[in-house]
């Protein structure tokens, strides 16, 4: 693929040893903060890869929405850092756990590698796209037209998100007010 | 080396999901779990783009963003049901979430 591999590989670099941060780290708060640099660095990888819209949805949703949300409960909360005290059995569950996904990553490298399957490419070529006005464009004119029933059914999906968080974070203080009313 | 190889990125996906999934394992913390499971849809998101880009099909793109709607969506009522445990427990240690057993 004709990407720069410099940009590339700084982005990978810095995603895999900040994703392992988000991991390792002691402190709630810290990992959310590697989790940032994690998001930055894809939305640099989809930048390379042509995928512009979903760069800037990365940015602004990921890095913008999520992440503000889950610093606001970790302050919100404000739990010690205790939190990260290893049981016996943890640290097995942990040898295990990076023992398995050392082995998947590696067999799934080795499969991605061996890929020999003639690969058929669609009508969407870097050039075919600059022809018709850009990647934001073309894919919004697939969004409303080929995917418009997903994309209309996402919204009932965020509604029931909505209603379901504002149910939850305010069950006690629904509780509370019935208990006084009585 | 002027190019990337499509099976680097592809593997590259593979080790921050898997990453993430490690972290699901080990850690107790529920706030850090949830962290670990955007990890992992962020690499599946990676992977949907590098096919995209592969297959010259912007049918992967279009998935990333129903995708990011869906941890949107998730993360808002899972950081909900994290409040709401806090309030019960005092506690967002995945050990402590054990009222069935005593």
């Amino acid at each position: 693929m004709n990407i720069s591999p410099g940009f590339f590989y700084v982005f990978a670099g810095t995603s895999i040893l900040f994703s392992l941060l988000v991991i390792l780290n002691r402190s709630a708060i810290a990992s959310a903060f590697s989790l940032l640099v994690v998001f930055f660095s894809f939305a640099g990888i989809y930048a390379l890869l042509d995928a512009h819209l979903v760069a800037a949805l990365q940015v602004l949703i990921y890095a913008g929405a999520i992440l503000v949300l889950f610093i606001f409960v970790i302050m919100l909360l404000n739990v010690e850092q205790a939190s990260f005290d290893y049981k016996r059995g943890r640290i097995l569950t942990g040898v295990f756990a990076a023992f398995g996904a050392f082995g998947m990553v590696f067999l799934l490298g080795r499969v991605f590698r061996s890929g020999s399957a003639p690969l058929q490419p669609g009508p969407f070529s870097p050039e075919n796209i600059q022809a018709a006005g850009g990647n934001t464009r073309v894919l919004s004119e697939l969004l409303f037209s080929e995917y418009v029933l997903p994309f209309e059914l996402t919204s009932v999906l965020l509604l029931a998100a909505i209603i379901g968080s504002v149910v939850l974070a305010k069950r006690g203080v629904i509780e509370k007010k019935s208990k006084e009313a009585k | 080396m002027s190019q990337v190889e499509p099976w680097v990125v592809l593997s590259f996906c593979s080790i921050i999901f898997f990453i993430g999934f490690t972290g699901l394992l080990i850690r107790r913390n529920i706030l850090v779990v949830l962290m670990c499971i955007e990890l992992m849809l962020n690499a599946v998101n990676l992977t949907f783009v590098t096919y995209a880009k592969l297959l010259q099909n912007l049918g992967g793109q279009v998935a990333v963003f129903f995708i990011i709607t869906v941890a949107a969506a998730e993360t808002a009522v899972g950081l909900g049901l994290v409040v709401a445990m806090f309030r019960t427990l005092r506690s967002v240690d995945t050990d402590q979430i054990q009222l069935l057993r005593e």
